[in-house]
């Protein structure tokens, strides 16, 4: 019933390489990008904060797959920018990974600000009162309290980021789902077995990383 | 208003954030005249490839209203579908006996940890070989398929948070009124989880209309952005295809989710009931929470 496994036709270990690889760069970046959102949502510049609201607002309500779409047929196919990628590959690889990017640095920035509302206002007052001045309030009495109420949050959009790199596939990258959709259509006698394995490699991918996180975000809390 | 993270601004504050605004304003105006001057050299900003979204009503007739309808009509069917189910799922793993919660909280687990582009592609598979639905049917098929087995796996995580989100005097009147675990659950626990989840079930409409875009792209489905390849394929104007499509989306989904957020907000205000809330993004659960992540 396994025997695609044996048949050295198809790379799964590759595929879920890449799959690998998408969460790893697209969960740097966006943990870059969600930070810098944050940062102008909660900013005291009201133009920041409303390019913030606007930016959060836009893309989360638009489909990661009209995103990942638009980097390939718009600015690759269009625009002719290709990230700096020399190969059909590179190219569809980094334009993945910028859509990814783009579209869950704003979960990432949701978490944070959520994060920064968990912390009374009193904290930072009585820092003020203390004679702290800005930045030593944020480092030493915000951001601390605020990381970690945000660790199950980033968790959970770390987990839906790994999920979400299956979209890919819609613009050619050979990650796990294209894989799977070209197995069922050769293995159609061993479907339940191909789903299977697939699925097994995504619990193996996703259980652990909110089991630990789990432990984590529970050990750090700020208990009130 | 007072923030955490700054007062008030005086004089001196003020000033600077002006400051802040001009730099952020060069920098900003810096990279919309690059994107622009760059689909100016394609092209793409000439007129013939934006005005026939506003002068040509067949662009609208024959391609992006039926593709939201399909789209819509994908969804609300999964939805509809996946409800029930998940309201099983979730009752089922609050059981008291642990033949039902054990394998209930495994298939559970098991669906929400599945990419939902696999579920489809599954389901599209199981379809071919095991049915004689038609194949210009089964594109929809498959993808309410993927929708209704990973939201129902995620409905009934809302609706478990919704029921441990009632006091627990709920449970111990009914007790005390001699009303049995079967009626507890029916009369008195189900009908309030439902109001305290009903905001975080029209969030996750949202994320299913968005997940619907999948089954365009790699299915077959004629739902809304599969429509861009054929407009681009009349009038060759990708970009504004894409633009116009994504902000169809976006409207659609941004009145959904000021719905939700208008309905927590005056749920929570609501005297009648207990006042619990599940919101969207707390169906307070260990693994992944669906909303938080937003799914594709």
């Amino acid at each position: 019933m396994f025997d695609f496994l044996d048949s050295g036709q198809y790379d799964l270990l590759g595929a879920f390489w890449v799959t690998v690889q998408l969460t790893l760069y697209s969960a740097a970046g966006s943990l870059i990008w969600g930070i810098v959102l944050a940062g102008m949502r909660v900013s005291p510049v009201p133009l920041l904060r409303g390019f913030g609201t606007a930016y959060v607002n836009l893309v989360r309500n638009t489909p990661l797959t009209v995103l990942i779409i638009g980097c390939s047929l718009g600015l690759s196919q269009t625009l002719d920018i290709s990230l700096g990628g020399s190969t059909f590959k590179e190219t569809g690889f980094r334009l993945a990974v910028l859509g990814l990017v783009a579209y869950t640095g704003t979960f990432v920035c949701e978490a944070l600000r959520s994060g920064i509302n968990t912390v009374p206002v009193g904290q930072a007052e009585a820092a003020r009162a203390l004679g702290l001045s800005f930045f030593q309030v944020l480092t030493l009495i915000v951001l601390p309290q605020a990381f970690r109420a945000v660790v199950a949050p980033l968790a959970n959009v770390l987990i839906a980021l790994t999920k979400n790199t299956t979209v890919a596939a819609a613009i050619g990258v050979a990650e796990a789902a294209l894989l799977m959709k070209e197995m069922v259509e050769n293995e159609a006698q061993a479907l339940f077995a191909v789903f299977g394995v697939f699925a097994l490699g995504f619990v193996l991918l996703t259980l652990p990383t909110g089991l630990l996180l789990g432990w984590v975000a529970k050990r750090v809390a700020v208990k009130r | 208003m007072t923030s955490v993270l700054y007062d008030t601004p005086g004089p001196r504050a003020k000033a600077r954030n002006w400051i802040y605004s001009g730099i952020f304003v060069v920098a900003f105006g810096l990279v919309a005249w690059w994107a622009l001057s760059l689909m100016g050299e394609k092209n793409q900003l000439d007129a013939d490839k934006w005005t026939p979204f506003v002068t040509d009503g067949q662009i609208w007739t024959t391609f992006l209203i039926p593709g939201l309808l399909e789209t819509l009509k994908a969804g609300a069917i999964a939805m509809v579908i996946a409800i029930p189910l998940g309201a099983l799922l979730g009752i089922g793993r609050l059981s008291d006996h642990a033949w039902v919660r054990v394998p209930v909280g495994a298939v559970v687990e098991f669906f929400r940890a599945i990419p939902v582009l696999m579920l489809m592609l599954f389901g599209s598979a199981l379809f071919v070989q095991f049915s004689t639905v038609s194949s210009d049917v089964r594109p929809l098929y498959a993808v309410i398929t993927g929708l209704v087995l990973y939201n129902a796996a995620v409905i009934a995580e809302i609706v478990r948070a919704g029921v441990l989100s009632l006091p627990s005097g709920q449970t111990d009147a009914a007790k005390a009124i001699g009303m049995r675990k079967g009626q507890t659950m029916v009369y008195v626990l189900v009908p309030q989880a439902v109001t305290a989840m009903l905001p975080a079930l029209v969030s996750q409409l949202v994320v299913i209309l968005k997940d619907t875009a999948l089954g365009g792209s790699l299915l077959g489905l004629g739902e809304l952005l599969s429509m861009n390849r054929q407009i681009s394929a009349n009038y060759s104007n990708t970009i504004a295809t894409l633009v116009v499509i994504a902000l169809i989306y976006i409207a659609v989904n941004f009145a959904l989710t000021t719905f939700a957020s208008w309905l927590e907000g005056r749920l929570r205000k609501s005297t009648k009931g207990s006042g619990a809330v599940v919101g969207a993004g707390d169906a307070a659960a260990p693994a992944a929470v669906p909303t938080g992540g937003g799914g594709a």
